[in-house]
């Protein structure tokens, strides 16, 4: 019976303490810090691509420039190793805790446990698939249906006026994975304004150069009426190039193409005429994410959803931003 | 007639070969110039089919080199992850020197990665045939910790190359015909000839079926089995390179990503036994194809992917039904009814 009581009292104790803990705002409790003395964590999904490695470098060259100090984390795309880093980071007591999840699910138990230790949690490029939406701040990323919208309304533009009907090839990403969803609903929406587009075919070329080739190549044959490939990524399109190529036609002329990412090697393609249009698809979130920094660090809220500034790119753009692109 | 009909039932690789045809039935159907080759441009051959002996062609080298694994009861996991060894040993040399359309430091390059995969299968052969572990530890060993050597290579990134030479595995065109179906066919055949034109094959299904008493009746299993693992592992990397090749870049995390379980499906599709012992290299160039072939059906057909791993799941489970002991029993006693309502068939084929 003594023991029932003591484990209440300790109980209403705890209680009490989280519930003090969470009356002060987070980072402002005794004051705001100055923005060098601030420790952020951030745990990175790897490097399996160009794109990440340039997430990598802005978001470490941004908080250099910042003048905060970055504990940074490589999870080589394993889920057990980013919960790993972030219960470091809770234990060596960091102000902020930023990552991009590999995965959408299993994050509720880290992620409370941050709470509990009152540590802010800032998700990047990646969303979590959670009911509990105070688990983190904030969420800033590219918005994935907007991506494709524009890349629809590209083709909307383009294809005005035209007397045959346009008939589009889909290279999908990963098949179930975020922007493979979104930008696939985001095109079909913007293009259900003009029933003279179709999409008459649609695979997925798992986000790879050789998978973007292989499904163009298959896919040219079995659709010979096909006049735009749209590639959810630029490495499924410069696989595409190569099938359009080896199939006699010229790319960006017989067979216009729309890709989303605007990485280094599209961009040239896309200066060279090869591609017609790209959606950027921006890693650079540092100057972003210090921003968001900044504010939580004042006391101030920030919106639960920040998209990323994102632009697009014509053939022409292309020619003139490819001196100035950082990856 | 009648004989051969029957016979052609019975015989292991029937299955896999009216499998191959009925995809290929199915893709006529979809697109009715699916079996056309042309010519193109650039005077290369050019088709669907092209693609499929072009695309096929890795997973045929790797089968290749599974098959002769198998045959010795082994296994080996670890092909994945040569496969991205080989690649990101090769774009790192070739990145690395001034010159990278030189065909001298693609020829060196080439080397190099072959030559590290020789050590690769050398230490799998020693795991198994020295120290004695199960192959399927032994190779997994490679495959979970390759990635990793693949990873320090190429410093975590995915290395782009643009080298004339070096695409030309991949992509190139010799006399029209694609290179990695010359490269594959060229190893295919070497092995074939190897095997059984010597009594190499003959050895190496001996060691399968018994080790003990084949070393007893003096064959020195542990260099076959040095030989086998080490071949496999060079096959590996030739495959690795030409996926490089056709990707332009060398990426440690999803080349040749589940490319051993294509391989290990090649060779059970052909009819090799996974307990060892009588092994079929034909069997595995029809395995290579159907598995190739289905990848191209799912295209053109236009199979949803989402839809993409059951059909194929169907497509193999039913082959596996279709060669099963038992199913090849059922249909040896349908033939037999059938023969001996015509005693004169019969006469004919017990000759």
């Amino acid at each position: 019976m003594k023991k029932t009581i003591g484990l209440f009292a300790a109980g209403a104790l705890v209680l009490a303490l989280s519930a003090c803990g969470g009356a002060a705002p987070a980072g402002t409790g005794g004051g705001a810090k100055s923005l060098d003395q601030l420790v952020v964590g951030f745990a990175q999904v790897g490097a399996e691509s160009g794109w990440r490695t340039a997430n990598t470098k802005d978001i470490q060259a941004a908080f250099a420039d910042a003048k905060i100090k970055l504990q940074f984390s490589d999870a080589q795309q394993k889920q057990e190793n980013q919960i790993k880093a972030i219960r470091s980071y809770i234990q060596q007591k960091v102000d902020y805790i930023a990552f991009s999840p590999v995965v959408q699910t299993g994050w509720d138990a880290v992620l409370n446990e941050a709470k509990a230790a009152n540590i802010p949690v800032v998700l990047t490029d990646r969303a979590v698939d959670s009911k509990d939406t105070s688990l983190y701040k904030t969420f800033l990323g590219s918005d994935f249906v907007l991506e494709g919208k524009k890349a629809g309304e590209w083709l909307l533009a383009d294809a005005k006026g035209a007397s045959a009907p346009v008939n589009v090839i889909q290279l999908e990403g990963t098949t179930g994975s975020a922007p493979a969803i979104d930008r696939a609903t985001g095109f079909a929406d913007a293009i259900k304004a003009d029933t003279n587009i179709k999409v008459v075919a649609s695979q997925t070329g798992d986000f790879t150069r050789a998978g973007g080739k292989q499904v163009a190549e298959a896919l040219l044959k079995s659709h010979p009426e096909a006049t735009v490939i749209y590639a959810h990524n630029d490495d499924m399109g410069l696989g595409a190039i190569e099938a359009i190529e080896a199939a006699g036609k010229v790319p960006g002329k017989d067979i216009k193409i729309i890709t989303v990412d605007a990485v280094h090697d599209g961009m040239q393609a896309l200066a060279d005429g090869k591609i017609n249009f790209i959606v950027e698809c921006s890693p650079l979130l540092g100057k972003q994410l210090i921003e968001i920094i900044t504010k939580l660090n004042a006391g101030e809220t920030v919106p639960a959803r920040i998209v990323t500034e994102e632009g697009t790119f014509t053939q022409e753009q292309a020619k003139a931003a490819l001196p100035n692109r950082k990856y | 007639m009648k004989q051969y009909v029957g016979r052609a039932f019975t015989h292991r690789l029937f299955w896999p070969v009216a499998m191959l045809v009925a995809l290929l039935a199915i893709n006529v159907i979809a697109v009715p110039g699916f079996l056309v080759i042309t010519v193109n441009a650039q005077g290369h051959l050019f088709g669907s089919v092209i693609d499929i002996v072009r695309n096929g062609a890795p997973t045929l080298i790797i089968a290749v080199g599974m098959t002769l694994v198998i045959a010795t009861r082994g296994i080996d996991l670890s092909v994945g992850s040569v496969c991205a060894i080989a690649g990101a040993v090769a774009c790192s040399i070739i990145l690395g020197s001034p010159n990278p359309d030189d065909p001298v430091v693609v020829g060196i390059a080439v080397l190099a990665a072959i030559g590290l995969s020789l050590l690769m299968g050398l230490w799998n052969g020693f795991l198994v045939a020295v120290l004695g572990i199960q192959p399927i530890i032994a190779t997994l060993i490679l495959m979970t910790a390759g990635r990793g050597i693949a990873m320090l290579i190429t410093e975590g990134n995915i290395l782009t190359v643009e080298s004339a030479p070096f695409k030309f595995l991949g992509s190139g065109f010799l006399l029209g015909i694609p290179v990695a179906t010359i490269i594959g066919a060229v190893i295919i055949t070497v092995a074939a000839l190897l095997t059984r034109r010597t009594a190499l094959g003959l050895l190496i299904e001996s060691v399968g079926i018994n080790p003990e008493a084949s070393r007893q009746a003096g064959v020195r299993a542990r260099g076959l089995l040095f030989t086998v693992y080490a071949f496999c592992a060079v096959l590996a990397a030739i495959a690795g390179l030409i996926l490089t090749s056709n990707q332009t870049a060398a990426d440690a995390n999803n080349t040749g990503l589940f490319i051993e379980l294509d391989a290990i499906l090649a060779v059970v599709l052909g009819g090799t036994s996974l307990n060892g012992g009588r092994y079929s290299l034909a069997g595995t160039l029809v395995g290579a194809l159907v598995i190739q072939t289905l990848v191209t059906t799912v295209y053109t057909v236009g199979i949803p992917p989402i839809a993409t791993m059951v059909f194929k799941a169907a497509v193999v489970t039913a082959v596996c039904l279709l060669q099963s002991e038992t199913t090849t029993a059922a249909f040896a006693r349908w033939r037999r009814r059938s023969v001996a309502r015509k005693p004169v068939t019969e006469a004919v084929v017990s000759q």
